[in-house]
């Protein structure tokens, strides 16, 4: 058993333990240490990965959505990780423990990898764009608690105070600030990858037109500075597109 | 030897009406002048009890009530002692026992009546184990958080939209007094009071003066409305102040209006503008009446907190039966070292006084650790004084007790 495949187990069992202490308020403290010791342990899994690779290990589907895991509860940990924000780790850790699941049974999480790409194309590439889908998907689940607190709001809910969501403001500068933050990634990244295109020749594949219609999306939202629920629905809009980016087209891309 | 009683007279909103709770009141420094003159006691008088918890008898703690009161007390005041009076103030500390569970001014009231007077020993212990499991149920618990009036319920859901009021400009409208209380609250929250409206500006004016704000008559709310977060309303208007039409097409930041009045003053199509957020008076009813319901889920946690606290209390009450029988023991083995060093202390040098005295003082302390803990342990299971009495029969201390 190698040492990548033993550090799995620990960072799986940090985030099953975080998605289900999230799950109640008296628990939820326990959470926290969840998510900081899967996310070192993972850490670790990676650095053992690129130790033992030629190059940049997570060029392939499992082994990206690896890194995408990290990269959304490294920023999970560094925007939302604090007992206020209890329901966005709900709504986070559940998703990175599935997909960690899934980069698993993808053979992306072992070691050995021999990536066909140049090192520091794959690092701008994959890891600029990697890191702005990690940002939009926490982006996303603070849109939908916006809604749901915004809907909370509107109706009048009896027990508003007792299941306290973060306020509504919070949650909208919080979205806006992870956007602002990410969309310079992704337009990196998609540099390095269009650079790379021209200079190899070749048309657009259908993973890099969803990208750059994702990229149209939150450039949108940059530029159109929406507000409110109109903010929350064009957030969610371009994490769809990012879902579909990521799950149903990553597959092929550096086939 | 018997540790001293821990006593308490009092009567509370529990056991006694308004009437003759408002005549047995006294204000800080009365409280503590009463105390003071009863000895080593301390009195605790809010506007929910009188209470006189004093160290030792409790016969002139309820005369001094009586005389307050001006009528005898029998059958009124609680009389409790020592472990049931220790836990009576830990859970009129912990806000368990005032009128909304989990009320966190009683706190500061206790630590005040405390700090006003110089207590003694049995007392001073009592009162602080009293502040920091008061301290820790608001902590360890959630039974504070959540609002208890509707006012203080108007400005947390306030805070749920903005977060931090702190900058937050509020519009008030009417004179109404909760209105007023809401704005006050909001206000304590950081909150800035921008506006106050009224049917007549001279009205507008004099709460402007006691709140703050810019006096306004009711037709310039349109305008007002544009400039600010927070509207609260309670006037006794018979139709609605402000309309949906009146609402300026959204800003980028919510508005949200809290309508106390009844009937009410803003129509209800305001909640359904977008950006606008809009509570009446049932709504926030409703609000309080859900949260007292979480006080009390919590008040069971903050009861557990409480009994450990007075357990704790039990222990070290009983540790009291076995301190002087400790120190006797401990006197007399000290007395014997000392003796028998004195007789070689002209044999040796120095050097070897010195490594004599090391020795037999560790030997002295390793012989009587065991016994040391092993009756503090008899202490809290009850067999304390039986174990003093053997301790005290056995090495001959019964001329020291």
């Amino acid at each position: 058993v190698s040492v990548a495949e033993v550090l799995f187990w620990p960072a799986l069992l940090g985030y099953g333990e975080a998605a289900l202490a999230y799950a109640s308020l008296r628990t939820s403290p326990l959470a926290t240490w969840g998510v900081r010791i899967g996310w070192l342990a993972q850490t670790a899994l990676l650095g053992v990965q690129a130790a033992r690779s030629d190059g940049f290990p997570w060029a392939g589907w499992a082994g990206s959505l690896n890194l995408f895991v990290w990269l959304v509860v490294g920023a999970y940990l560094i925007w939302g990780c604090r007992p206020r924000f209890r329901l966005l780790g709900l709504a986070v850790m559940p998703l990175a423990a599935a997909l960690f699941v899934v980069a698993r049974v993808g053979g992306g999480t072992g070691a050995g990898a021999h990536p066909r790409y140049g090192n520091l194309f794959l690092v701008l590439h994959v890891g600029l764009v990697l890191a702005a889908f990690a940002g939009f998907t926490l982006a996303a689940a603070l849109a939908a608690l916006y809604l749901w607190q915004e809907r909370r709001l509107k109706r009048r809910a009896t027990d508003i105070l007792r299941l306290r969501l973060p306020p509504l403001q919070s949650l909208e500068r919080l979205q806006r600030r992870t956007i602002d933050v990410c969309l310079p990634l992704l337009t990196l990244g998609l540099l390095a990858g269009i650079v790379r295109l021209r200079e190899r020749g070749g048309s657009i594949d259908a993973l890099e037109a969803v990208t750059l219609a994702t990229w149209l999306v939150y450039g949108a939202f940059v530029i159109t500075r929406p507000v409110g629920r109109r903010a929350a629905y064009v957030a969610l809009g371009g994490f769809a597109l990012v879902i579909v980016a990521r799950l149903a087209l990553a597959g092929g891309h550096f086939a | 030897m018997t540790p001293e009683r821990l006593s308490l007279v009092g009567l509370s909103h529990h056991v006694a009406p308004v009437e003759l709770r408002e005549r047995v009141a006294l204000d800080a420094d009365a409280a503590a002048a009463l105390a003071r003159s009863l000895g080593d006691a301390v009195c605790l008088s809010t506007c929910n009890r009188t209470e006189i918890y004093a160290a030792g008898d409790d016969e002139r703690a309820l005369e001094a009530l009586e005389a307050l009161a001006a009528e005898s007390l029998d059958g009124t005041v609680y009389r409790l002692h020592d472990d049931a009076a220790a836990l009576h103030l830990f859970r009129v500390a912990a806000g368990l026992d005032s009128l909304v569970p989990g009320e966190g001014e009683i706190l500061g009231q206790v630590r005040a009546a405390y700090e006003a007077v110089d207590p003694g020993p049995l007392l001073d212990r009592v009162f602080r184990q009293a502040l920091a499991v008061g301290k820790r149920v608001r902590t360890d618990t959630a039974i504070g958080e959540s609002p208890a009036s509707v006012s203080s319920a108007a400005a947390a859901l306030a805070a749920q939209v903005f977060g931090e009021l702190d900058g937050r400009r509020v519009l008030l409208v009417g004179a109404g007094r909760i209105g007023e209380l809401a704005a006050t609250n909001l206000a304590s929250r950081g909150a800035g009071i921008a506006f106050v409206a009224n049917r007549t500006v001279e009205t507008a004016r004099e709460v402007a003066q006691r709140v703050g704000g810019e006096p306004l008559p009711l037709d310039e709310l349109p305008r007002a409305l544009g400039e600010v977060d927070v509207v609260v309303t309670s006037t006794s208007a018979p139709e609605h102040v402000v309309r949906a039409a009146d609402v300026p097409a959204r800003r980028r930041s919510p508005l949200f209006f809290i309508d106390i009045a009844v009937p009410r003053d803003v129509e209800p199509e305001v909640a359904r503008l977008d950006g606008c957020f809009l509570y009446d008076i049932d709504d926030l009813e409703a609000v309080v009446a859900e949260t007292l319901a979480g006080r009390r889920a919590e008040a069971a946690r903050a009861e557990q907190l409480v009994a450990d606290e007075a357990q704790r209390f039990r222990e070290w009450r009983a540790s009291l039966d076995v301190v002087p029988a400790i120190a006797s023991l401990r006197a007399r083995a000290e007395a014997i070292r000392t003796a028998e060093l004195a007789k070689v202390d002209a044999r040796v040098s120095e050097d070897e006084r010195r490594t004599l005295e090391s020795v037999t003082a560790q030997i002295l302390n390793k012989l009587l650790h065991l016994p040391t803990v092993r009756m503090k342990e008899a202490a809290v299971s009850a067999d304390g004084a039986m174990y003093a009495d053997a301790v005290r029969h056995l090495f001959g201390l019964e001329d020291e007790r």
